[in-house]
């Protein structure tokens, strides 16, 4: 999400399951949606029967959506960028491009910083000391006018486009083959399948998840395939798009809640202590437009964040206290993410801990430092459906969880909550449907749901501040609980605060003797919004879900006007119930639809009408007002300025623990930009030790660490393994089915080894590369046998911008064993 | 608007003449066996309360149904005996993966959490616990470390509230509208450690 946001404003997938069926090719790198979204999945069969759709799967193994490709190409983990860097060269070199796409809605004409460039792997102003760059060229050239220099003829060299030719010129077919292992012929058919996507009638879509995220510079895979779906033209269109799979049912919902340490709902950030008041906060956010006539929708951000903060502490938010702003907690660090709280935990600095349907210990890198940190914990809290191993840390299990429990001092509660079939509410789908649903059952035992639950502590901690006073204690007691049962708010109370409601009568602004929404009433959407505090909203890109219409995220229309897999009336969508994001680019500049089997949404002369609700002012002009409305350009970039921390531009490096060096700069380890604690730089491995490329993934039959619990999926995949190619099972004299031992620099762990033909030798900068699998489905806990995860192997590091651990490639050892005595 | 659906209702009508488009139809019966095949259903699920939900588990959000005896919206005890793929769901119109079609056994696994525990310090093992009793535990370890370690000001004498020794970890699964309780309750202590499964 952290790669969506800077390129085309927002960060989350474009298009839509059913959307899938309208494409003609689908990309599957980074994911496995045959085994990870079987029913999503189903959309791409979809396509490739109704519309002849191919299918490419680009994976370091053959997988289940390989098996159903068109084309399977190889490439080893972690060099992703080097791959698709190479495509987009490709494209260029042979003219593979929407140029009316390209010129009309990126900023590939937009004229950069002189003194920006990019040499030895670097690009300008890295500071080594600091793992840091200072940003301050990269940007763009402003004109006297406060706008950007633009040359529409993408002559002038210092413009995006030819930045972007010249940055990705040396991405060779041979230096992919060279990094990625990848057969040239093999790559060069797959570019050349992408390249026809080019036309205007042809639309690529991208289909990835945790294969991309889970990277020391995963941002920066997913921007670069979202850089070449701009140069195909295929955002904003039916059948095209950037489709993140997120891994859970409601991800999407949690993250654009903003239940992160540097966000507030709807993408607003949290301040930083340098930003000692509301205006100095202000001033580096509420976007003014960079190019003239663009919308800029963040303009508004003080609208979104008044609303916000009266919200959250209602009459008690005033504009003489600047909203509460003091209120909010101002970091002094970029976020508290889980590796810098699990640092401070190791370092004896973090005293409590809750985890909310959250197992930590199975899922968090080098597991035996989890294992210490907690232990370092005066008391931890998990709350959750089912038994997690997390909360039986201290648990001796052998070999599978090998700790003392009497010199573990941390108090730790088990709290029960309902599940989801016993709960209400909405999630929010990787589609950005917020689709409702209801209990259907008795929660067993004394579980409770997590509102009950969270009010409670609210509840006990207000009165304890009333009855003994305490620091700071106004946020707390003054935080707006008017719920009906403050004991246990309902679902439908929550979201009606989500959506937002008119906390004064609301003037309208074309008539102020008229008032346009009553006090009290729910607002109809974001557009309602105000900066005075006459409007309170929880979370600005969901006002709309639950209007004086009712809750629209429980409409279950299931028509769909011309089968273009809109279904509008289904739930609701966010933002404003867009079904497609950036919709208004599926036409040209004059608003005419690029491919008229395809329209989406077109300009009929006076509007913009069609099958989605337009994603831009429905009277924007065209050929003025741009379609990334989020953007201060109006348009997509290509080069994202400094939204992302390692470049504007993606470039090559290697996963922290690599087989091979980095060819392009071999003096760089990983991502130049990665945050690393200097204990863990200790426990990094080198190939020498530690020969083989690991990987992580998931099977189809199981579903994290929660399936092991349930009885048909422990049956069907009961015993944790590790999968092994037929050559290197050879070399090391491992039987299919025998005894291995894997080790990291971290950890070591038993298991059985599946040898296999899905995983071959790959052969990068001359030398033979074998890669091991490691599903990450067993713990101690549930029905399945007990069994190791990945994590007992995995570095302690992640990614550069939002800190996802680097799961994905990491280096091992593997030796057979004697297998355990029966 | 909230239209709960009857499947009951949808497949009289599939019996009544409309089985040709049915998914019944679909399976290679005859209008006439569509017929006996919808009333042997009807018959099976005569006693169910039939409720909408999505599955618990990835982002592709398919609609299920979930089938009970009792229904908790009349305030009566509830058991959930059977959960399948909701047909009129657009996405999974009716299909679930492997994990989608063992819900049930999931509702029921074994290793539900059904009551609070505490595990005291040194301990090897977990204790029965009141609810009341663990929340006001629970609040007072809160109140303890906050009182001791919030931040109030930094070194440069600026407002900050922040409390970065006690950290919450949010959840994947819950909802949004639970997500919104558990945002402002976090936020009003000035925790920063605030993650969810995002990340990983």
């Amino acid at each position: 999400m952290a790669s969506l946001a800077p390129t085309f404003g927002r960060g989350a997938m474009t298009n839509s399951w059913t959307d899938i069926k309208n494409t003609d090719l689908v990309v599957i790198m980074g994911g496995n949606a045959a085994e990870a979204h079987p029913c999503g999945f189903k959309w791409v069969t979809e396509a490739k029967h109704n519309r002849g759709a191919k299918l490419v799967v680009v994976d370091p193994r053959f997988t289940r959506s390989a098996s159903v490709a068109d084309l399977y190409c190889p490439i080893r983990q972690g060099t992703d960028i080097a791959y698709l860097l190479g495509v987009i060269n490709y494209c260029i070199q042979n003219d593979k491009v929407q140029w009316d796409y390209v010129r009309s809605f990126t900023n590939a004409g937009l004229l950069v910083d002189e003194r920006f460039g990019y040499s030895d792997g670097l690009f300008t102003g890295y500071d080594e000391e600091k793992r840091d760059y200072d940003r301050t060229s990269w940007d763009y050239q402003m004109g006297q006018d406060g706008f950007a220099l633009v040359d529409d003829t993408l002559q002038h060299p210092r413009c995006v486009w030819n930045l972007l030719k010249q940055h990705v010129s040396i991405y060779t077919p041979e230096l992919v083959e060279r990094i990625c292992g990848s057969p040239k012929d093999k790559f060069l058919k797959v570019c050349e399948m992408i390249g026809e996507c080019s036309s205007k009638s042809r639309t690529m879509t991208s289909m990835y998840a945790l294969g991309w995220t889970q990277h020391s510079k995963g941002a920066q895979n997913i921007r670069a395939m979202a850089m070449l779906q701009l140069i195909l033209g295929n955002i904003g269109v039916r059948g095209g798009g950037m489709n993140a799979l997120r891994g859970h049912s409601n991800i999407q919902g949690l993250t654009d809640i903003g239940l992160m340490s540097n966000l507030m709902p709807g993408y607003l950030t949290i301040p930083t202590e340098r930003e000692t008041n509301l205006d100095e906060y202000m001033s580096t956010r509420g976007f003014k437009p960079l190019r003239p006539g663009q919308m800029s929708y963040w303009q508004n951000y003080k609208k979104f964040f008044v609303s916000f903060q009266k919200a959250m502490w209602g009459d008690a938010a005033t504009a003489e206290n600047s909203f509460a702003y003091d209120w909010l907690p101002k970091l002094d660090v970029p976020s508290y993410d889980i590796l810098r709280a699990f640092e401070l935990m190791y370092m004896g600095r973090m005293n409590g801990y809750f985890c909310q349907g959250f197992n930590a210990l199975l899922s968090f890198p080098n597991r035996r430092k989890i294992t210490e940190a907690l232990s370092k914990l005066k008391f931890l809290v998990i709350m959750d459906p089912l038994q997690t191993e997390t909360a039986r840390f201290w648990e001796n299990h052998g070999e599978h969880n090998d700790v003392n429990a009497s010199a573990i001092q941390t108090e730790v509660f088990e709290l029960p909550t309902t599940c989801f079939a016993e709960d209400e509410g909405s999630l929010t789908n990787s589609g950005r449907w917020l689709q409702w649903h209801w209990p259907g059952g008795t929660p067993p035992g004394e579980a409770k749901t997590d509102n009950w639950i969270m009010a409670q502590l609210h509840l006990r901690l207000k009165a304890l501040y009333e009855k003994e006073g305490g620091p700071l204690a106004d946020p707390i007691l003054k935080l707006d609980w008017r719920y009906k049962d403050p004991g246990h708010p309902a679902a439908d109370e929550l979201a009606k605060e989500l959506n937002g409601y008119a906390v004064t009568d609301l003037a309208d602004p074309a008539d102020p003797a008229k008032i346009q929404i009553e006090r009290g009433k729910q607002l109809p959407g974001f557009a309602a919004l105000r900066d005075d505090g006459s409007t309170a909203c929880g979370c600005w890109i969901y006002s709309g879900c639950f209007t004086e219409a009712g809750n629209q995220m429980a409409r279950r229309d299931t028509r769909d006007p011309d089968d273009t897999g809109a279904f509008g009336g289904w739930a609701w969508a966010w933002p404003a119930n867009r079904r497609i994001l950036y919709n208004r680019a599926s036409s040209d500049l004059e608003g005419k639809p690029w491919d008229e089997s395809r329209k989406l949404l077109w300009w009929d002369g006076s509007k913009w009408t069609g099958y989605d609700i337009p994603d831009i002012a429905p009277n924007a002009q065209p050929g003025q007002v741009m379609p990334f409305i989020m953007n201060a350009e109006g348009s997509a970039r290509l080069f994202a300025l400094r939204g992302l921390r390692e470049g504007p531009f993606p470039a090559h490096y290697e996963p922290f623990e690599s087989p091979i060096a980095n060819v392009l700069a071999p003096r760089i380890r990983g991502n130049p930009a990665a945050r690393v604690f200097k204990t863990d730089v200790a426990q990094f491995g080198n190939p020498e030790k530690f020969p083989y490329a690991a990987t992580s993934y998931r099977l189809t039959e199981h579903f994290h660490f929660w399936t092991k619990h349930v009885q048909i999926n422990a049956s069907l995949q009961p015993e944790f393994f590790v999968e092994i190619g037929e050559e290197l099972a050879h070399e090391k004299g491992i039987k299919a089915g025998g005894w291995v031992r894997v080790s990291s620099a971290r950890g070591s762990i038993r298991a059985k080894a599946v040898v296999t033909k899905r995983i071959r030798k790959l052969i990068c900068d001359g030398k033979p590369v074998h890669i091991v699998g490691i599903p990450l489905h067993w713990g101690f806990t549930g029905e399945a046998r007990e069994g190791f995860g990945p994590n007992s192997l995995t570095p302690f590091v992640g990614d550069a911008n939002i800190e996802t651990p680097e799961y994905k490639a990491f280096l091992v050892d593997i030796e057979p064993i004697d297998g355990p005595v029966a | 608007m909230n239209i709960q659906v009857s499947r009951r209702r949808f497949l009289q009508l599939a019996g009544a003449g409309a089985a040709a488009t049915t998914s019944i139809a679909a399976f290679g019966h005859g209008e006439a066996e569509a017929q006996v095949a919808a009333r042997v259903r009807n018959f099976k699920l005569a006693r169910a309360t039939e409720t909408r939900n999505t599955c618990t588990y990835c982002s592709v959000a398919c609609g299920i149904i979930m089938y009970s005896r009792g229904d908790v919206k009349k305030g009566e005890t509830a058991e959930i005996f059977h959960i399948e793929g909701d047909a009129e769901h657009p996405t999974n119109r009716g299909t679930l993966c492997p994990k989608g079609a063992a819900l049930l056994d999931y509702v029921h696994s074994k290793t539900r959490t059904l009551y609070p525990q505490v595990r005291k310090p040194g301990s090897d093992k977990f204790e029965r616990i009141s609810w009341g009793d663990a929340l006001d535990r629970i609040a007072r370890l809160m109140k303890d470390d906050r009182d001791k370690n919030l931040i109030e000001r930094n070194e440069a004498g600026v407002t900050v509230n922040r409390w970065a020794s006690t950290g919450f970890l949010a959840a994947s699964a819950t909802t949004n509208e639970t997500a919104w309780a558990t945002y402002k309750v976090v936020r009003s202590t000035g925790i920063v450690a605030f993650d969810n499964q995002a990340r990983v």
